[in-house]
């Protein structure tokens, strides 16, 4: 089973920009984590900060500690490439790579961590299996990753990440550029993929939130200002701030 | 495609069913408390009530927690919102079954008045309405809870005529008041069980067809 992913004090700047203010939260394994709040609260950083993704931007800085499972990801011992494969990610806008085909778009990681061909195949389909898109895709693999819907498109993206086998899968507004079917299915996969991995998914639709996910964390202005089981949340939040964003009141 | 939320309205399905299980088993042996005379089976019936009412605050939650969970539309919004009325109904008609207890208590500490006949009549009639509703509710059946809502016709015959009944005892025997007036209370717990089973049935038609026909008189 997964690691859970405990924050202690996690600050983070954009050059002079303080745009996390210290956060402490555990991320309970083997389950879907929401990530909620206004645009510019800061939910992005946080989970860019999660992989160690945020440091690769000129001029941000982090401090403060995130622990995967023993290991302290911001440690001396830490390297941000092996992070990256343990924790895993998916961004709002579909990107698989252009000019690969289906089947190359999810052997890249598995090739560049030194996978031998033989076993490739195998791993590949696995990986399009668990992503709920091997049916749709299996006589087609040699077709170019980009000719698929949206949809299918971003379910090749996280067979992509899950074909590494991560630990933990972070998922930036998955959803965001899909439509409401796409999105449905996106939805149910993530109920599946719980079952084996971690996973932390920010999206400013709060009604996927409450749909999708175990536990919920409210930012505000790069402050957590309420997390909590998502059941809890969404009938009765502890802060107003809380409340006041999830009823609409907000702004 | 199976939702992860159809799962849990299966599950909050199977909590109401064995609610309505539980209410129908104290109908039952409340009125066999009474008929028999066994004030034991009338203090466990009395006792039994905790479940029930446990239950009705636990569905109530879950219901809740799934409106703001799942923002539901159309049949699944109707399907929690009448399963939030149908507890509420099936609450009562628990407490209904204990009200009958603890008369079926004090007629046992005197002589029978008279052979049980309506009563029966109307406890078995009352709780095959609860059946069948909750059975309709549970196989979205319309046409067996359209069937279950003149049933409640009978019932109500069959109160009026052990109040007519009872009336002529009294009149004739001022020392029958007593049991006479609480045999008539029991009709009337029987009758309100078979009234809630009614309102079962209505929403029951809600559910399905989206038809709110509560409230309109009948013939």
């Amino acid at each position: 089973m997964a690691d859970g992913i405990r924050v202690e004090g996690l600050q983070a700047w954009f050059g002079p920009v303080h745009v996390l203010k210290g956060i402490d939260l555990h991320i309970v394994p083997g389950a879907v984590t929401a990530i909620i709040g206004p645009s510019g609260c800061g939910k992005s950083t946080f989970v860019r900060c999660l992989n160690r993704m945020h440091e690769v931007v000129p001029g941000a800085r982090v401090e403060g500690h995130v622990y995967l499972g023993d290991e302290d990801l911001y440690g001396p011992a830490g390297d941000p490439v092996a992070i990256r494969r343990r924790i895993g990610m998916v961004f709002q806008k579909p990107n698989p790579f252009p000019t690969m085909s289906v089947f190359d778009n999810v052997a890249a990681g598995l090739r560049l961590n030194g996978f031998r061909r033989a076993d490739l195949r195998e791993a590949v389909e696995a990986a399009l299996e668990r992503a709920a898109l091997w049916d749709e895709v299996k006589d087609q693999l040699e077709k170019s990753g980009a000719s698929l819907s949206g949809g299918q498109q971003q379910r090749l993206c996280i067979a992509r990440a899950l074909a590494v086998e991560p630990e933990v899968l972070l998922m930036d507004e998955p959803c965001s550029a899909l439509d409401p079917m796409a999105t449905a299915k996106i939805e149910e996969l993530i109920q599946e993929l719980k079952k084996r991995l971690t996973v932390v998914i920010v999206t400013h639709n709060m009604q996927q939130a409450a749909r999708v996910s175990d536990q919920t964390g409210f930012f505000l202005l790069g402050e957590l200002i309420e997390f909590d089981e998502t059941g809890r949340i969404f009938t009765n939040p502890r802060d107003r701030r809380t409340e006041d964003y999830i009823t609409g009141r907000f702004g | 495609m199976l939702r992860h939320f159809d799962e849990e309205l299966g599950q909050l399905k199977e909590k109401v069913l064995k609610m309505g299980g539980l209410v129908e088993t104290m109908v039952e042996r409340a009125v066999a408390s009474l008929v028999d005379r066994d004030s034991r089976l009338a203090e466990e019936v009395i006792a039994s009530d905790a479940k029930v009412d446990t239950l009705e605050v636990e569905i109530n939650e879950e219901c809740i927690r799934l409106l703001a969970l799942h923002q539901p539309t159309a049949v699944d919004l109707r399907f929690l919102t009448t399963a939030m009325k149908i507890i509420t109904d099936l609450e009562r008609m628990a407490d209904q079954a204990v009200n009958v207890c603890q008369r079926a208590v004090e007629l046992n500490e005197e002589p029978q008045l008279k052979p049980y006949i309506d009563i029966p009549i109307m406890a078995q009639l009352a709780q095959k309405m609860l059946r069948d509703s909750l059975d309709a509710f549970v196989g979205r059946d319309v046409q067996l809870a359209r069937d279950v809502i003149p049933a409640d016709n009978k019932v109500d015959a069959l109160k009026d005529q052990v109040f007519r009944e009872l009336l002529t005892f009294m009149m004739e025997d001022p020392r029958t008041i007593p049991r006479a007036t609480r045999l008539i209370l029991v009709s009337r717990y029987l009758e309100r069980v078979a009234d809630h089973a009614t309102n079962i049935a209505e929403m029951v038609v809600f559910l399905v067809e989206g038809k709110d026909i509560r409230h309109i008189p009948r013939k």
